[in-house]
């Protein structure tokens, strides 16, 4: 286990490739379901608005 | 009155364009003084070696002549943004694109031939090598030429922007990079005595392709602005 | 066959398709890169030169393989959008660009950590780089083209103009810059890609490519609707989808 983790003595230059990559994917994903979640909630309050001043 | 040709409409509208700018020589002018004073800048920076600076000469000269040219890009369909001559133009009879290669070239013969015919004396003053100099002022007639085909897609799709200046830049620069490559390398053969043909070819070959595809690019985009 | 594609390019229709295609193209990505990850971090035998440090081409050049793809995704359907007039084609154009940054950024920065051990410095003007570098500055200029405009019918002819422009010259700007760089740099500089010709080592290579391209596929679908809920707001069915979850 501590050879796989130590990576031949690139450790320091493999594991943060590999970490910045999932951080870039994964906040891509995070971002675009956030955006979807955002829109949905900004018209809901606009509909919610609109019914209670009609 | 017969619909003139598309190549007579090309030609009136070159002359209507210089002599426009005729009336403001002055204009002409800032974008020479800007790649001179580029020029100045870099031994300046780098000190004022004669090795060190022959070496950088073709770099230093085709960097600033593409800044220069970008600089200037700006002003090709900025005044007739303005004033709406340029609606005029998108509703006139000739193709659009036709109207728009003739202003580029307009334009060109405006910003990019008196860079070519200043580039001498800026080479001299860089110490390129005498040999290299006609390779250098037919690598940026081509590179100034392209640049201006470039340039008036960056410019149509930026005119009337707030800000657009910055933007064109940022938006050409990446796809003027062949061309830097091209043209810095075929001044740099010349420096040493080796044949240039290879990247001169090259250049023409891109300028065909600009001449022939940047015009559409420049139409479509202006007509955005216009709609 | 048109039917369905006509059916497809209306929003509403696209939206629910979207939301079912996400979960299968989420999950076979999730396998392929899992897969992916342990055949490249386990299974492949180390390199000769780099050792186990070569591993860091698992995630660059699937990377720099997307960047280029979605590139061109993006061009074309700017130019399906532009030609013929199709909203959907631009909302999908817009919705590529920022995953295509984030690839091409990746590629960049793995490329430069591989470049550390390899050549000893944090950044070197090889062909691979430089040309990825060159490609954010495309992505730089189609976002910061797209913000300049208020009006979105403007902003995505105007990004579409500059996204064809952009993707003729990508091979023109490719090939330049690996030309240049065959003048300019010794024989001594591998190529980045060069150490994946044992199976062993390739496997795992396209597996993870094929993951990344899954993954974008399911990223893209996340976007285009959350762009497209955006751009239809005042349309009815939207309105009603609002209403809906309003459970």
């Amino acid at each position: 286990m501590k050879e796989f983790l130590d990576m031949g003595g690139y450790a320091v230059f493999v594991w943060p490739a590999f970490l910045i990559t999932a951080l870039v994917l994964g906040a891509n994903v995070v971002a675009a379901r956030r955006r979807e979640a955002a829109v949905l909630a900004d018209l809901r309050r606009r509909r919610a608005a609109d019914r209670s001043r009609s | 009155m017969a619909l003139a040709s598309p190549a007579h409409a090309f030609i009136l509208q070159v002359r209507r364009d210089l002599r426009l700018a005729a009336r403001r020589w002055g204009e002409a002018g800032n974008p020479l003084v800007f790649f001179i004073i580029v020029i100045t800048l870099f031994p300046l920076a780098l000190g004022a070696e004669h090795a060190l600076l022959q070496r950088f000469a073709p770099g230093v000269l085709w960097v600033a002549a593409l800044l220069a040219m970008l600089l200037a890009q700006e002003s090709v369909f900025r005044s007739d943004y303005e004033d709406g001559s340029l609606e005029q133009l998108a509703l006139s009879p000739q193709p659009l694109s036709i109207l728009v290669l003739a202003k580029v070239a307009a334009h060109w013969l405006l910003t990019g031939v008196p860079l070519v015919l200043l580039a001498p004396l800026a080479a001299y003053a860089l110490y390129l090598p005498a040999e290299a100099t006609p390779t250098l002022m037919l690598g940026l007639a081509l590179g100034t030429l392209l640049l201006s085909l470039l340039g008036a897609i960056g410019a149509a799709l930026t005119v009337g922007l707030h800000r657009g200046g910055v933007l064109l830049a940022i938006l050409i620069l990446p796809l003027a990079v062949p061309t830097l490559l091209l043209g810095t390398q075929a001044t740099d053969m010349a420096a040493t005595g080796l044949d240039p043909q290879g990247p001169i070819y090259w250049l023409c070959a891109l300028l065909a392709l600009a001449a022939s595809l940047a015009p559409f690019g420049a139409a479509a985009a202006l007509r955005i602005h216009l709609e | 066959m048109w039917t369905w594609l006509h059916r497809l390019a209306s929003p509403p229709h696209f939206y629910r398709a979207a939301g079912q295609l996400t979960p299968w193209f989420g999950w076979s990505a999730g396998i392929l890169i899992a897969l992916g990850l342990y055949g490249g971090l386990v299974w492949a035998p180390p390199d000769n030169e780099m050792g186990d440090g070569f591993r860091i081409i698992y995630v660059h050049v699937p990377s720099a393989w997307m960047s280029l793809c979605t590139y061109t995704i993006m061009a074309v359907s700017a130019a399906i959008g532009l030609i013929w007039r199709i909203k959907l084609a631009h909302a999908v154009a817009a919705s590529t660009a920022v995953p295509g940054a984030s690839f091409t950024f990746l590629a960049l920065v793995t490329g430069s950590i591989w470049g550390k051990p390899m050549w000893g410095t944090w950044w070197v003007w090889d062909a691979r780089l430089t040309s990825e570098l060159v490609l954010l500055f495309l992505f730089l200029g189609y976002l910061a083209l797209r913000a300049a405009f208020d009006d979105t019918d403007r902003a995505d002819r105007a990004s579409a103009v500059l996204a064809i422009v952009g993707v003729i010259n990508v091979p023109v700007i490719h090939y330049s810059v690996q030309w240049w760089a065959t003048l300019h740099q010794g024989p001594t500089v591998t190529r980045l890609a060069a150490p994946a010709i044992d199976t062993r080592m390739l496997l795992p290579l396209l597996a993870m490519a094929l993951g990344f391209t899954l993954y974008f596929a399911a990223l893209l679908m996340l976007r285009v609707r959350a762009e497209v809920l955006e751009r239809e707001r005042r349309s009815r069915w939207v309105q009603e989808l609002a209403d809906g979850s309003m459970a």
